[in-house]
C-alpha cells in the first residue's frame, strides 16, 4: 500500500495524474451549498440545538462506583429535596450514574449531593456535583464570539499581509466557514449536548480549517509567484497543480490529526461516557475531516475564480492558449509525416 | 554516522537543543530538590478533584467591574478562605470579570457561607422589630388601619419611613423559612425589611429598618477579644471591637447620641425600644443589632454580650472583610470527586497513548524509517511541553486540567503536520532528481516559510482563546498554545539538524527503499546518487531547455516531469535552431 501510495503522490507531483479541484468548482460548491442549507435547516427543524446543562443552568450529579444503576435512587434522593424537580437520571456508563436536575438553589444542590451518597451506597468522594447558574453558559458563549470574531479579524489581516493579496484571505475565510456549518450541522445531528467542550472544540476547528488552508495556500503561492512570465499554465492551472501536488499531505495530515482524535471519541468516550472528552472531539473529528476537504474543494477554487478575472491573469490565459495551440501543432506534425 | 571531525552547523544545533533540555531539567530538579517543585505536573481540580466556584463579583451601582475592585474582591476573598484554614485554595481572577475560587476537598458549610458572603455591609438604625415567623394572614393589619406617614421623616429613626407598603411587607415575611430567592438589592436611602436568622443562641428575628447611615466602608478594622470588666478585669464575656475612620466617626456619634436617648427612655420606663438598636446588615440581612448602651463619641464602640469566642470572631470577621460594597454571583459550582477525576485523567492519557500509537503507525506505514524521525521528533515535542508544564506549575501555579489533556492530544496532529509538510518538500525536491543532501536544504527552506505561517495562524487562534476566554477554554488554548511553540523550537532545532545530519547517512543518503526517501520509489531521476556513483548514460538529463527559455529559472524547476517531458519533445521538434539542448547528454528517443 505504500507503494502505491508513493506512486500516487509522485503521479500527483508529476502532474501525470491529476484531479480537476478547480475546473469542478461548480460542482463542490454546489454540494458545500447543500450541505450549508441541510446543516442551517436541520437544526431550525428540530428546534435548536441540546443545549448542555452549561447553557440551561441547573444541577448536575455524577455518582462513580455505584453498588446500582436502578435509577429511582436517583429520582428519590432528588425529590426528597425538591419535590416538584423532574430529574433526569441516566447511567452513563459502566457503574457511572448522572443526574441533572433544573435550577436548584446552592443549597439543595448540596442537600441532594448528600442524599445520592448515601441512596447509591457510595462515599463522599465518588460523587460530582456542579451547580451551573443561568448565566454562566451565555458567558461562556458570549466570550467564545468575541474570541472568535478578533481571531478571525486578525487571521484575516495576517494572511492578507503573508500572501500580499486579500483574496486569498476571502478564500481561506469562505472554507472556514463552510467547515464550520457543516460541523455545527453535524453535531446538531448527532444530537450531543452543546456544552463549553463542544465549544472549545468548535474553536480549535476553525484554527485548525484556516491552519490547513495556509499550508495548501502557500503551495500556491510559491507555484504562481511567477505567473505574469509563465505561459506553461493559466493561473488556475497552477492553482490545480499546487492542490495535486499537496494532496498526499493533505491526506496524510488529516489522518495523523484525526486518529487521536477517533482515539479519544471512539474509546475514551465509550469507556468515559459523555463528557469534555467526547463533546470535544466529535466536534475535532468532522471539522477535521471537513476543514481539510474544503481547503481542496472550497477555499483553492475559490481563489482561482476570484482572481482569474484580473486583466493580467486574462493576459497570461490567452497567452498560454496560444503557446497550447502551437503545442498541439507540432504535436500532431509527426503524426503527419 | 555523521562525518566527525568538522564543525557542523546541524551539529551545534542539535547540541545547542540538548543544552536547552538540560537547563530546563536542572531547574525544575533545582525546584524539586528545594521542595517547592515536583516532577509530575499539577493537575487542576477536573483531574484531581476538589471544589470550584466561579463568582461574578456584583458592584453596587454599576454593572460593570474595574481591575481594582475586582482585585480588592480576590483579596477579600483570599483572606476569608485562609482565614478559615482551608490550605492549598486557590484564587484567581478571569477575563477581568469573574473570580475562580479552587479548594482541594469538599469545603465546610461555614467555608461556602463566607466564601459567598456578600460584602455589602451597612449600618442602620432600628425602627420596629418582631418575632421572626410571619403574622398569619388573618391577623394581619387591615389596610384601613396600617401606618400612614404624617410628615417626611426627619432622621432614619422616624417612624413616617414606616409606609402602608412597608408595613405589609414587614407583616408578611417570613424569617423561620426564609425563601431562597435573592432580590435586588437594596436601595440605601430607603428604609428595609428583613431578617435577622435564626442562631444557636438567638431565634430569628424581623425588622424594619431606617435608611443606611454609616457604610461598611467606614470600618477601618475590626478585632475581637475577651471584655473587660470595670476595673480592668478579665470577664468571660466576649466583645467585638470595631474603629471606624473620621467621617464615619462623627456620623455614629451623632447617631448613637439619638438611639442612647431611646435606651434611656426605654430604661427609664422599664422596657426595651428597638428603636435603640443599630443593626449591622450584611447583604440585606441582619448579622447583629446591638442597643446602643452609650453615646460613642470617638468611634470605637464595642459590640458585647451573649458572645462566644467563635461568634465574636465570626462577626468579626465579617465586619473587617465586609467592609466593600461588593456581592457575589454563583456562576458555576462544581465539586468532582477525587475517584471520577482520577478516572477521568486516566482515560484521558489512555486515549492519547493510542491515539499516538496510531499515528506512529501511520508514520512509519508512510515514511518508513523516515517515520522514526516524526516519532523521535513528537517525543522531544513532548518532552519539551512536559518540562515546560512542571515548570510553570511550579513558578506559575499551572494546572493541568482536563481540557488542557485534551488539548495536547490535539496537538499531536498538528505537531506532526509540520514535519508531513517538510518531508513533502523533500521529497518535492527528490523528485526533481535532486541529491539527499541538496533536497534537504532546499525543501527546507520551502518548508519553513510554510511551518511559520501555518504555526503563526495556530499561535494567533491560542493567544486570542486565552485572553478573551473564560473557564475551561483557556486551559485548552494555554497547551495549544505552548505546543505550537514546541513544535516550532522541535522542527527547527531537532527534525531539520537530524534530517541534515541523517542525509550524510548511507541509509538516507542512497535511499535505502525502506528509507522513505527512495528516489527510484519516488520516480525521482537523480543527477548524483552519493558515494561517488554518476548516474548511467541511459538516464535522462533532468534539464532541457525548452521554447519558453525566457521564463524564469525558478519557474523551470517547478516544471512537472511530464511537463518536461513535452517540452523536450518540442525543443526536439523544434530542431537544433533555438541552441536549447543542454551540453550535458544526449537525448533519449521515446
Amino acid at each position: 500500500m505504500t507503494s502505491s501510495f508513493a506512486r500516487f503522490g509522485n503521479e500527483l507531483y508529476t502532474g501525470k495524474r491529476s484531479y480537476d479541484f478547480v475546473g469542478a468548482k461548480k460542482i463542490w460548491f454546489l454540494i458545500a451549498a447543500v450541505a450549508i442549507a441541510v446543516s442551517i435547516l436541520l437544526p431550525a427543524v428540530k428546534g435548536g440545538f441540546n443545549l448542555g446543562i452549561e447553557f440551561r443552568g441547573g444541577s448536575e450529579f455524577t455518582v462513580s462506583n455505584v453498588k446500582t444503576t436502578d435509577s429511582t435512587l436517583g429520582e428519590k434522593a432528588v425529590h426528597n429535596v425538591v419535590a416538584g424537580a423532574v430529574p433526569r437520571v441516566a447511567n452513563v456508563a459502566g457503574n457511572t450514574m448522572r443526574i441533572q436536575t433544573d435550577k436548584l438553589s446552592d443549597d439543595e444542590t448540596l442537600r441532594i449531593k448528600e442524599g445520592l451518597t448515601s441512596a447509591y451506597g457510595v462515599t463522599e468522594n465518588e460523587v460530582t456535583s456542579t451547580f451551573i447558574g443561568p448565566t454562566w453558559g451565555q458567558d461562556v458563549t458570549k466570550q467564545a464570539l468575541i474570541g472568535l470574531a478578533v481571531f478571525v479579524g486578525l487571521a484575516a489581516v495576517l494572511m492578507a499581509l503573508y500572501f500580499r493579496t486579500w483574496k486569498m484571505s476571502v478564500s481561506a475565510l469562505a472554507g472556514m466557514v463552510v467547515t464550520m456549518v457543516i460541523t455545527a450541522g453535524v453535531y446538531s445531528a448527532s444530537d450531543f449536548e452543546v456544552t463549553p467542550s463542544a465549544i472549545i472544540g468548535f474553536l480549535t476547528v476553525l484554527s485548525y480549517s484556516l491552519y490547513d488552508t495556509v499550508v495548501v495556500f502557500d503551495k500556491i503561492r510559491e507555484n504562481t509567484s511567477d505567473i505574469a512570465t509563465s505561459t506553461r499554465r493559466t493561473f488556475a492551472g497552477e492553482v490545480n497543480l499546487a492542490v495535486n501536488q499537496t494532496l498526499v499531505r493533505s491526506i496524510n495530515t488529516m489522518m495523523v490529526a484525526v486518529l487521536p482524535v477517533a482515539a479519544i471519541l471512539f474509546i475514551g468516550a465509550g469507556l468515559l461516557g459523555a463528557g469534555t472528552l467526547r463533546d470535544l472531539s466529535l466536534a475535532l473529528f468532522v471539522g477535521i475531516l471537513i476543514g481539510t476537504a474544503a481547503t481542496i474543494f472550497i477555499a483553492a477554487p475559490l481563489y482561482a475564480w476570484l482572481r482569474q478575472g484580473e486583466p493580467d491573469l486574462v493576459k497570461q490565459a490567452k497567452k498560454v492558449a496560444s503557446r497550447r495551440a502551437g503545442a498541439a501543432a507540432a504535436e500532431s506534425e509527426p503524426a503527419t509525416t | 554516522m555523521a562525518r566527525t571531525g568538522r564543525k557542523n552547523p546541524a551539529r551545534r544545533v542539535l547540541i545547542w537543543l540538548v543544552a536547552i533540555f538540560a537547563a530546563l531539567t536542572a531547574v525544575l530538579g533545582g525546584g524539586v530538590i528545594a521542595g517547592h517543585a515536583s516532577w509530575a505536573p499539577k493537575l487542576a481540580l477536573d483531574l484531581e478533584g476538589g471544589t470550584q466556584m466561579i463568582l461574578a463579583p456584583k458592584v453596587e451601582g454599576s454593572s460593570e467591574i474595574n481591575e481594582d475592585q475586582l482585585n480588592q474582591a480576590v483579596a477579600i476573598i483570599r483572606q476569608r478562605v485562609d482565614g478559615s484554614g482551608v490550605a492549598e485554595a486557590e484564587i484567581s481572577t478571569q477575563s477581568g470579570r469573574n473570580v475562580v475560587v479552587s479548594l482541594p476537598g469538599t469545603p465546610s458549610k461555614e467555608t461556602r457561607a463566607l466564601i459567598q458572603a456578600s460584602a455589602d455591609m451597612n449600618f442602620r438604625p432600628v425602627i420596629a422589630a418582631g418575632d421572626g415567623a410571619a403574622v398569619p394572614v388573618a391577623s394581619r393589619t387591615k389596610d384601613a388601619d396600617l401606618p400612614k406617614p404624617t410628615a417626611k421623616p426627619t432622621n432614619a429613626s422616624d417612624n413616617n419611613w414606616v409606609t402602608a407598603d412597608v408595613y405589609k411587607a414587614f407583616e408578611a415575611l417570613d424569617c423561620v423559612n426564609p425563601s431562597q430567592d435573592k432580590q435586588e438589592r437594596s436601595d440605601p436611602a430607603k428604609p428595609l425589611v428583613t431578617c435577622e436568622p435564626a442562631t444557636a443562641q438567638s431565634p430569628a428575628v424581623k425588622y424594619i429598618l431606617g435608611p443606611v447611615e454609616v457604610k461598611g466602608q467606614d470600618i477601618t478594622s475590626s478585632t475581637f477579644g475577651p471584655v473587660q470588666g470595670a476595673q480592668g478585669s478579665v470577664t468571660n464575656d466576649w466583645g467585638v471591637n470595631i474603629t471606624f475612620n473620621e467621617s464615619a466617626t462623627k456620623t455614629f456619634k451623632a447617631v448613637t447620641e439619638r438611639l442612647n436617648q431611646y435606651y434611656v427612655a426605654s430604661q427609664a420606663q422599664g422596657g426595651n425600644d428597638p428603636k435603640a438598636q443599630f443593626a449591622i446588615v450584611l447583604d440585606d440581612q441582619v448579622i447583629s443589632a446591638p442597643r446602643s448602651l452609650a453615646v460613642i463619641t470617638d468611634g470605637r464602640p464595642q459590640i458585647t454580650g451573649n458572645f462566644t469566642e467563635q461568634t465574636a470572631k465570626a462577626l468579626s470577621d465579617q465586619l473587617r472583610y465586609g467592609a466593600l460594597p461588593i456581592s457575589f454571583d454563583i456562576q458555576s459550582e462544581e465539586q468532582i470527586s477525587a475517584t471520577l477525576g482520577g478516572e477521568q485523567l486516566r482515560l484521558g492519557l489512555l486515549a492519547g497513548i493510542i491515539g499516538l500509537l496510531l499515528v506512529v503507525v501511520y508514520s512509519l506505514f508512510q515514511y518508513r524509517a523516515l517515520g522514526f524521525v516524526t516519532i523521535a521528533s513528537l517525543v522531544v515535542a513532548g518532552g519539551l511541553t512536559y518540562l515546560a508544564i512542571a515548570i510553570l506549575g511550579w513558578t506559575e501555579n499551572y494546572r493541568l486540567s482536563l481540557a488542557g489533556v485534551a488539548g495536547l492530544i490535539v496537538a499531536i496532529g498538528q505537531t506532526a503536520d509540520s514535519f508531513i509538510v517538510y518531508f513533502e518538500r523533500i521529497r518535492d525536491e527528490l523528485r526533481e532528481g535532486k541529491g539527499l543532501v541538496s533536497a534537504v536544504e532546499n525543501g527546507w527552506k520551502r518548508a519553513k516559510r510554510t511551518v511559520l505561517a501555518s504555526k503563526a495562524v495556530n499561535l494567533l487562534a491560542a493567544l486570542v482563546l486565552y485572553f478573551v476566554a473564560v473557564g475551561n477554554v483557556r486551559g485548552f488554548a494555554f497547551t495549544l498554545g505552548l505546543t505550537a511553540l514546541a513544535d516550532l523550537l522541535v522542527v527547527f532545532m531537532f527534525t531539520h539538524p537530524t534530517l541534515q545530519v541523517l542525509a550524510r547517512t548511507k541509509f538516507f543518503g542512497e535511499g535505502h527503499r525502506f528509507s522513505g526517501l527512495d528516489p527510484a520509489r519516488l520516480g525521482a531521476v537523480p543527477l548524483y546518487r552519493g558515494a561517488g556513483r554518476l548516474r548511467t548514460p541511459t538516464e535522462k538529463p533532468a534539464v532541457v531547455r525548452p521554447r519558453n527559455a525566457g521564463a524564469a529559472a525558478e519557474a523551470e524547476r517547478r516544471m512537472t516531469i511530464a511537463e518536461r517531458r513535452l517540452a523536450e519533445k518540442q525543443g526536439e521538434l523544434s530542431g537544433s535552431s533555438k541552441g536549447s539542448s543542454s551540453s550535458s547528454g544526449t537525448k533519449e528517443g521515446k
